[in-house]
């Protein structure tokens, strides 16, 4: 049983009518790179209704191998399509792996609740880091966020240059990169949350955002909140459903200066540094 | 168009199509995707008197063709049921059920006298897998005489029909339909999850914070069929079927093998239309069969 404290985190909402079931979703280009994976997918409903930090559901195979179906951030998205940006890590993404153009998806979505994009950062610097595969949803609020006229500088940290496979990507975009890699074969050799502490003191951002490793993301926040600077993380669950529904993807959040058990699904999956227990 | 419509002899079903208890919310929740009154029924998430908040994460974990929780029922208890959703549920022309869950008999008859004064709830869907914190945790529906105990001591006191939900875990499911039904059960539902273990291999621990969890989905399907035909052959009250229904043809397996009506569970976290789709192909296969009405169907199982 949890503590018995965490009972006001006990919404019930209606689910958003955002969210679109597609059941024609159309793959219209893949990338690899070794086990990451670039999917576009043709959803005018939903792309025309994502926001930055939000994710789609996705059911891998109309046969119940796997059974439910799948989250992934939206990587970006144009008038009709959107795009997920995954690591095979098992069952479910390996199928999803061998998926190719012309095959159709069932997904859900937009859903969950993005980052923040504020017009006022407008001439402001903002600061994403993303590590590994969680860089997914960041190439999306960058683009926004630059649209917007800020000065979007982006940690891209890996485990190797090999995993840094979004690079070139970003680099076809007016932002600033700085990647870091843990065998130091491109860029800072160590800790994207290392680099981020040693080149802070010079970016001074207006607010920072991240996605990756819940160990890197801890390590951030804590950056964050001895430099006094606003920051949101976005956080991974296993889920049920992703529409709030099986309640199976709460977490301790605190909420207006309480704890309280509440769904990534519907409350989040972004959350602001404060609201975050590690 | 094939009359879908079925009577339980204490409620009657636009269709016998229900939305299980734990994967439709309190209903409300899926209003803005679902029409809701198109549906034969909703059984709300269990209710115990007071709010909750459910087992430590995690809480699921997947399973070949299934999943299996260990959600704790987490919940607003009956007072936030009654202001915030039963006004507004009672809008909706389907029938409203009310999973009640107990740690004690004295619970469920405590949530039953708050409940039966308020309208719009059709009956009760008593959960009797719940663990009884003063008998030890055993769950009433482990036990003939425990079944008993709870099912007589809430009908006495119930304003409304009441429909007992089964366990699976157990070696006589007969039996204990057969003590709910003599402890007055106006109709019987099964089946629940099936008791189940998820290990991590890296860690070597389990999936679930909880150690156990309930297995649901596909994967039950056979074994709940097989318990639905069992006990509808020998109960004389109505018998709701459900384990893994996602399809018209799941649906109608569990009417021939004796079910009145059945509950689409698991599916709705897959697709939140899959009770509209049960529906759907439940009509379109009695048109192409030319089946009138589609309570002709119910235990026609040749054996």
């Amino acid at each position: 049983m949890l503590p018995k404290d965490g009972l006001s985190g006990i919404f019930v909402r209606e689910i958003s009518q955002d969210m679109i079931k597609d059941s024609q979703a159309l793959i219209t280009e893949k990338e690899s790179w070794k086990e990451y994976y670039l999917l576009s997918l043709k959803s005018p409903g939903i792309a025309q209704q994502a926001k930055p930090g939000q994710f789609i559901m996705v059911r891998i195979d109309p046969q119940p191998y796997p059974l439910l179906r799948r989250p992934f951030s939206i990587h970006s998205k144009d008038e009709e399509n959107i795009e997920i940006f995954f690591q095979k890590t098992g069952s479910g993404t390996a199928l999803l792996a061998q998926k190719e153009i012309n095959d159709s998806l069932d997904i859900l979505g937009p859903l969950g609740k993005g980052y923040k994009v504020d017009p006022g950062f407008k001439g402001k610097t903002v600061i994403m880091v993303g590590g590994g595969r969680g860089i997914a949803p960041l190439y999306f609020l960058a683009q926004e966020l630059a649209t917007l006229g800020a000065e979007v500088k982006i940690f891209y940290g890996a485990k190797s240059l090999s995993d840094l496979c979004l690079k070139d990507k970003f680099e076809r975009n007016d932002f600033k990169l700085f990647y870091s890699t843990e065998d130091g074969s491109l860029g800072f050799k160590g800790l994207v949350s290392d680099f981020l502490a040693e080149k802070l003191p010079s970016l001074a951002p207006e607010f920072m955002y991240s996605c990756g490793p819940e160990a890197m993301m801890e390590k951030i926040a804590q950056i964050a909140m001895e430099k006094e600077i606003p920051a949101e993380f976005s956080l991974e669950s296993i889920m049920g459903c992703g529409f709030g529904i099986c309640w199976s993807c709460v977490r301790r959040i605190r909420q207006e200066g309480q704890e309280t058990w509440l769904k990534i699904c519907e409350e989040g999956p972004v959350f602001s540094k404060e609201q975050i227990i590690w | 168009m094939t009359d879908l419509s079925v009577d339980l002899g204490f409620l009657k079903l636009k269709n016998p199509v229900i939305a299980a208890s734990g994967t439709f919310g309190y209903g409300l929740e899926l209003a803005p995707h679902i029409d809701l009154r198109q549906l034969g029924g909703i059984v709300t998430k269990g209710l115990y008197f007071n709010p909750r908040s459910g087992n430590l994460p995690p809480r699921l974990a997947e399973a070949s063709a299934g999943l299996i929780n260990a959600i704790g029922l987490p919940g607003i208890g009956v007072e936030r049921f009654s202001e915030e959703i039963l006004p507004q549920l009672k809008g909706y022309d389907t029938a409203i059920i009310v999973n009640v869950c107990g740690e004690s008999d004295d619970e469920y008859i405590s949530v039953v006298d708050f409940l039966n004064q308020k309208e719009g709830i059709s009956a009760y869907e008593l959960n009797i897998s719940c663990p009884n914190v003063k008998k030890g945790g055993l769950c009433p529906a482990l036990d003939p005489q425990a079944t008993f105990s709870v099912v007589s001591s809430v009908k006495k006191k119930s304003s409304l029909p009441i429909i007992t939900k089964l366990s699976p875990n157990v070696t006589n499911i007969e039996e204990i339909a057969l003590s709910a039904q003599d402890a007055g059960s106006d109709g019987i539902s099964l089946v629940n999850t099936f008791l189940a273990l998820a290990v991590d291999v890296d860690t070597r621990k389990p999936k679930l914070a909880n150690l156990f969890g309930g297995l649901s989905g596909p994967a039950i399907k056979p074994l709940a069929l097989r318990m639905v035909y069992q006990v509808a052959s020998r109960v004389k009250i109505p018998v709701i079927g459900l384990g893994g229904i996602s399809s018209g043809q799941d649906a109608l397996e569990f009417l021939i093998a004796g079910a009145k009506a059945v509950e689409v569970g698991t599916a709705n976290l897959v697709d939140p239309e899959a009770t509209l789709k049960v529906i759907q192909e439940l009509q379109e296969y009695c048109q192409k069969k030319g089946i009138a009405k589609i309570e002709k169907i119910v235990g026609t199982l040749k054996c």
